[in-house]
């Protein structure tokens, strides 16, 4: 992996489906990620996606590319919320290119949208080369 | 009501251990829609520092459905592997208020049984207060 490198942009899509069982797997009974009324009580403009959910796919998308390198930093801002329909799915898109490569290490800087809007906030990835 | 700014500094007891099994790392994977059988995900530690937060939660009485995720960070001293067995101790780092939202900055360090840290997981939590 070089400097300026670009992944190939993998998508994932998003049911409310996938929410319910990303809580049951991760432990994660957050309402907000379930009940409309809830989501909506705190001000959110609907159910939405667990940031960590999306944050995994990036992870996942990180692995695809370096061929499951060993990841040493992952993280990201939880910028605008992906609001996930009662029907129907969101679709995800994850890009990524190689930063820099320094001391055996390589860090990816990742961009995450849904609908063409970023939803995580300088998410970045570094793996060992 | 406001998180009390007291808070600041405390560590809080570490969780009880947890075993890191093929079967809840084959889940976790699956939700993800990735493949079942394959390496650890580098998000599973968030099951630890979960377990972490929500103890923090039940023990400043603050509703997890007022919490939103506002950033998380992790950085890992080794991958996390099956078999494992894992602890996480959160710190409060960090408390400041916007809007009648509260920012906790928490970290939580997730060691191994032989007390060997694995990976520090830092999340910052926004607390919506509600008029009760």
């Amino acid at each position: 992996m070089r400097a300026g490198e670009a992944f190939e942009p993998v998508t994932y899509p998003l049911t409310r489906a996938d929410l319910v069982a990303y809580a049951q797997a991760s432990g994660d009974p957050n309402p907000i990620h379930q009940d409309e009324d809830v989501a909506r009580s705190v001000g959110l403009p609907g159910v939405i996606a667990h940031g960590m959910l999306t944050l995994g796919l990036a992870g996942r998308a990180v692995a695809a590319w370096t061929d499951g390198a060993e990841v040493v930093e992952l993280g990201c801002k939880f910028t605008n919320p992906v609001v996930v329909p009662a029907d129907g799915a969101v679709e995800i898109v994850v890009a990524g290119s190689v930063k820099k490569v320094e001391d055996g290490l390589v860090t990816i800087a990742l961009e995450v949208t849904c609908g063409d809007v970023k939803v995580l906030g300088m998410p970045k990835a570094v793996v060992r080369a | 009501m406001p998180v009390d700014q007291s808070l600041v500094g405390r560590e809080f007891p570490p969780t009880p251990q947890r075993e890191v099994s093929r079967a809840d790392v084959d889940a976790f994977a699956t939700a993800l829609g990735g493949p079942a059988g394959d390496a650890v995900p580098p998000t599973y530690p968030i099951v630890l520092a979960f377990d972490a937060m929500n103890a923090f939660l039940a023990a400043e009485e603050i509703d997890l459905f007022r919490i939103i995720h506002g950033e998380q960070r992790f950085a890992y001293e080794r991958p996390v592997r099956i078999g494992d067995q894992l602890t996480a101790t959160l710190t409060v780092a960090s408390l400041r208020q916007i809007g009648g939202a509260d920012i906790i900055g928490t970290s939580s360090a997730i060691h191994d049984a032989s007390g060997a840290l694995v990976c520090t997981a830092k999340a910052t939590l926004v607390h919506t207060a509600g008029a009760a």
